[in-house]
């Protein structure tokens, strides 16, 4: 599949007087394909924003390329702007206007027909209230206005920041369908979020970054099988023996985990290894399972931004990747 | 030009611009509605009546003169010696009053004179306008910063100096759409209020012509005004920092130079004052004078002058617009949207 975008290597130092520079992207990389809902995942001040608004010349960066739809940007962002919707971190919007009226002098400005506007309204649920003021919307309607903003212009590539943030349950489930749907129709939708185990759901590939650098990237199935690390969650019969089952194991060779009812056990081949040298010593397996990893795990262990009892995390305290070394096993 | 037809609703549409243009037409409206109420025509009888009481003024004046002398005089031959202090010399008999201290047409009630009155009403109507211009200038951008919408178009139309000089054309042209159709009703009353209420006067082309051109100089003033408020609030990225920068302006011009310039006693100081050459930009030139070199007790004192033209205001208005117009420009190009 073609890439509707593409980013090499881009850098952004954010400069201050007073507090000297600061890096929010460090050489990163970044593809999504066409047609496909890519998930952008990172800790809080990893880069996903600064990425988001240097891609739609909000932004000015330091170093790197892009591309949207084939054409180098900012170069090309006046040909290419009309072809991308986006929103970009939390909706903002004139507070006195109503959506209509927001969304109208859009449509004006951007040269879309004004019928447009109550078909988005209907699409994202805000058609009985589009007369209203902004200023009375919840922020789960400002998120629709937003989405619906970014709808306006049928859009071949989407980017949205956050779009569920502040919706209820079914405006999520809403949002989940309405994306599926947009993919379905042919539109690329670059979503960033950290509703992981919606963008689990959702998205076809993600990419994950931490520090301004791409940690990893690809299909979501792959990136949850290479994490997977062919473990397994061992229970014995009585809970008393695991640390004697941990000591046999990680003697034979294995790398184990112990946890308060079971053992999470890995670098073996197969799980039948781990059954037979327990019983060898006398310790037999209630239960043996292959350890299931989901998203959320995933972007924990390789962001290293997983709480630690007793320890506040500041949002600078996430995963260090080595230039071009983002990747899979990273 | 979908954009500046979206830019034109949008400037409408919006409550700050509904609001001061309703409050500014009602401000405007006091004037002519005040000057109708207290101009009254003034024909043969009125200016007999005013001759009238003129002349009873003044009888009665004389009456009380001569009273008070005689009482001093007598006061004088019973042995006082205080009269001259409480008196003057002479009893005061050298300062009576005069009949030209009685004139007529202070008598007369005010009857307004269109061409001789209606210039500096001009100037009036002018600084309204610019105080206004100057608010929805820096409103119509610093909100649209502030609450994201410049950040929503820039998503729609990324070449941001097109965008901004856009937005500065359409606030210009509705801005000098207001100017010229408010002005032209500005004089259209004053006219009524002279034709129905007082007096049109000469009406010359001559002075048609001067009014004309005190109106577009009022009119440069307004576009201006309303081009710093934009690119203040531009450069600021907020409409507070036009208004600050406003009120900052004033206060330190107008109130922190004059006392500063008072106390060190800086020769010819209101050259450094702003409003000095708004005066000059509307009455073509304004003199200063250097009263202080001047020493009174010696008699009769031509001060020093400095003139400052409409042409040096000009020049200054020039600089000040550059700068604002290059700071707005170069802040948009460069400056992250973050």
């Amino acid at each position: 599949m073609p890439a509707v975008l593409e980013i090499s290597g881009l850098e952004k130092t954010y400069q201050s007087r007073f507090r000297g520079a600061r890096k929010a992207l460090d050489g990163f990389d970044m593809v999504v394909e066409s047609g496909q809902v890519h998930g952008f995942l990172g800790p809080n001040g990893s880069g996903k924003t600064t990425t988001l608004r240097t891609l739609l010349g909000l932004i000015t960066p330091n170093g790197g390329e892009m591309t949207l739809l084939g054409e180098r940007v900012p170069a090309a962002l006046p040909r290419v702007a009309g072809r991308v919707g986006a929103i970009v971190e939390s909706p903002q919007f004139f507070p006195n206007f109503s959506a209509h009226d927001t969304l109208s002098l859009l449509a004006e400005a951007g040269g879309v027909p004004k019928q447009r506007v109550p078909e988005v309204l209907e699409l994202v649920g805000l058609r009985d209230r589009g007369k209203e003021r902004v200023k009375t919307y919840s922020l789960g309607m400002k998120q629709r206005l937003a989405v619906a903003s970014a709808l306006l212009k049928k859009p071949e590539l989407l980017i949205l920041d956050e779009p569920a943030n502040g919706l209820d349950p079914g405006g999520i489930r809403e949002m989940r369908t309405l994306m599926r749907g947009l993919a379905g129709a042919g539109m690329t939708v670059l979503l960033s979020s950290h509703i992981l185990g919606e963008v689990q759901l959702i998205c076809d590939s993600v990419t994950i970054i931490s520090r301004g650098r791409r940690v990893v990237h690809g299909p979501v199935a792959e990136v949850l099988a290479q994490h997977a690390g062919g473990g397994v969650t061992v229970k014995l019969e009585s809970a008393d023996d695991l640390s004697h089952a941990a000591e046999i194991l990680i003697a034979a060779g294995a790398r184990v985990t112990p946890r308060p009812d079971h053992l999470i056990v890995s670098n073996v081949e197969k799980s039948a290894w781990v059954t037979r040298t327990l019983a060898e010593r006398g310790y037999y397996v209630s239960e043996l399972a292959p350890v299931k990893v989901d998203l959320e795990s995933v972007f924990l262990e390789l962001t290293q931004t997983a709480p630690v009892e007793g320890q506040a995390r500041q949002v600078d305290d996430s995963a260090v990747v080595a230039p071009g070394q983002g990747g899979w096993g990273v | 030009m979908s954009l500046p037809k979206a830019e034109v609703r949008r400037l409408f549409k919006r409550r700050v611009t509904r609001i001061f243009l309703i409050l500014t037409l009602l401000g405007l409206a006091i004037f002519p509605v005040a000057f109708t109420i207290s101009s009254q025509r003034t024909g043969p009888e009125q200016r007999a009546q005013a001759a009238e009481r003129a002349q009873q003024d003044f009888e009665r004046a004389s009456a009380d003169f001569k009273l008070q002398v005689a009482q001093c005089e007598a006061e004088k031959a019973a042995g006082a010696t205080d009269t001259e202090v409480r008196y003057g010399p002479n009893c005061g008999a050298d300062f009576g009053p005069r009949p030209e201290y009685f004139e007529p047409a202070n008598y007369l009630p005010f009857e307004f004179d269109f061409s001789r009155e209606f210039q500096p009403s001009v100037y009036v109507f002018c600084a309204i306008l610019a105080l206004v211009a100057f608010v929805i200038g820096a409103s119509f951008v610093g909100a649209e910063w502030h609450t994201g919408g410049m950040t929503n178009l820039l998503l729609w139309r990324p070449r941001r100096i097109p965008v901004l000089l856009t937005k500065l054309g359409v606030l210009l042209g509705a801005m000098l759409g207001l100017t010229v159709v408010v002005g032209a009703l500005w004089t259209a009353a004053f006219w009524a209020i002279g034709r129905y209420d007082g007096q049109v006067g000469k009406l010359t082309s001559g002075v048609w012509q001067s009014f004309a051109l005190t109106g577009a100089r009022g009119a440069v003033a307004v576009l201006l005004a309303a081009t710093l408020g934009f690119c203040l609030a531009s450069i600021g990225r907020h409409t507070a920092m036009a208004l600050g920068v406003g009120i900052g302006a004033v206060v330190v011009s107008e109130i922190g130079l004059r006392i500063a310039f008072e106390l060190v006693q800086v020769r010819f100081g209101d050259r450094f004052i702003l409003s000095t050459y708004l005066v000059a930009w509307f009455d073509k030139k304004f003199t200063l004078y250097d009263y202080r070199a001047c020493d009174f007790a010696q008699g009769q004192c031509n001060p020093g002058e400095l003139v400052i033209t409409w042409q040096q205001s000009a020049a200054l208005f020039a600089i000040v617009l550059v700068l604002a117009l290059g700071g707005a420009i170069w802040s948009m190009r460069r400056r992250d949207v973050v």
